[in-house]
């Protein structure tokens, strides 16, 4: 299973959900599979999914997941320790590992080799941090959710993505209708 | 240990309704940074790198809530590509509160080979720019963050070297 596939499996999780989702392939990929509201997609700077992230997760109730990746986590490393010491109940992290720069032709990631995300999130001091395989990722994301304790997600899966359109929303519409249906989901509370 | 400006700084903050600061350390900017953890108004969150906090700052934003950054000028070389494709791009209102170090009285000289590129950095990237020299400048401040969320733009106050010297 590559990361599309994992996302396919994902869909009825994500559904409604607010998403923060990394840049390049895997926003063209979610945006194609379950285009919603709630889900923003990152359209520039690489590694600041989770970032965002966390900094929605404080500034609201409802539950936040952050869909990034190994390449992009590598990349802003330091975020792992600020969102083990500012933990949040309601952030979910969740990394799609698949050992890879899938967006730039799968060049091999450090996480592919000697590194673990796993064991660095856990050595930031982050909580419940479970690996799992690509076909258990909805079921953990379900139950991590479900426990509402927060956590971060690696899931390992096969390099490799499929052919769809780049993300061709602008980045005021995505933000302003993130920002609409959060509102909106305030009244209702 | 905080100054009074320190204190007016983070009340106009607080007054403006800004509710999630983040910062990396600083030496002038202790004292605001301090007051802002202190603060029952706002959550400050201590980032690794300007861009990172920037990506909080946004989310803080997204979530609703008013968001602004402490930093140093030469931070500024970190930030360009989420100033230019996350913050400018998206349209996200964010004051940024820089210390500005390698002014005339700097005592440090590699701060001052990124004080030579602060301003024109700023303007490259179409930053309105406002330089406090002296603590009675603070009394603008109220109006810097009304006009930096009212067009959505990053704004960059630079605090320079007198400003905290003369700062009590
Ligand atoms: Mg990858």
């Amino acid at each position: 299973m590559n990361r599309y596939d994992v996302l396919t499996t994902l869909v009825p999780v994500l559904r409604d959900r607010l998403v923060m989702c990394n840049i390049g392939s895997p926003s063209q990929e979610l945006y194609s599979l379950l285009d919603q509201d709630s889900n923003f997609y990152m359209l520039g700077t690489m590694g600041l999914c989770s970032s965002i992230g966390l900094g929605l997760a404080i500034a609201c109730d409802e539950d936040v997941i952050a869909i990034d990746g190994d390449g992009s986590v590598l990349t802003n490393l330091g975020t792992l320790a600020t969102i083990a010491n500012n933990w949040q109940e309601n952030f979910v992290l969740l990394i799609i590992d698949n050992g890879s720069y899938g967006s730039t032709g799968d060049q091999p990631s450090y996480a592919s080799a000697r590194t673990s995300l796993t064991e660095v999130a856990r050595a930031c001091g982050c909580q419940h941090v479970v690996e799992c395989e690509a076909g258990q990722a909805a079921t953990v994301l379900t139950e991590t959710l479900a426990d509402r304790k927060g956590g971060v997600i690696v899931c390992k899966c096969e390099p490799g993505q499929v052919s769809v359109p780049v993300v061709d929303l602008d980045p005021v519409v995505i933000g302003h209708r993130f920002m609409a249906r959060l509102s909106k989901g305030r009244s209702r509370a | 240990m905080h100054t009074p400006t320190d204190s007016r700084i983070v009340e106009c903050l607080a007054d403006n309704d800004i509710g999630f600061v983040t910062s990396l350390p600083c030496k002038q900017l202790a004292g605001v940074i301090e007051l802002a953890d202190q603060s029952p108004d706002m959550v400050h969150v201590p980032c690794n790198r300007e861009d990172e906090g920037m990506g909080m700052c946004t989310g803080a934003y997204l979530g609703g809530t008013r968001s602004a950054i402490l930093m140093q000028n030469t931070a500024l070389g970190v930030v360009v590509n989420s100033l230019a494709t996350l913050i400018q791009f998206y349209r996200v209102p964010l004051p940024m509160i820089i210390s500005y170090r390698g002014e005339v009285g700097e005592p440090v000289a590699c701060q001052v080979e990124m004080a030579i590129h602060t301003r024109p950095l700023l303007r490259m990237l179409h930053i309105p720019a406002y330089v406090f020299s002296d603590p009675s400048e603070v009394d603008l401040l109220g109006g810097i963050l009304n006009h930096c969320f009212m067009c959505r733009k990053p704004v960059a106050v630079l605090a320079q070297a007198s400003f905290w010297s003369k700062a009590q």
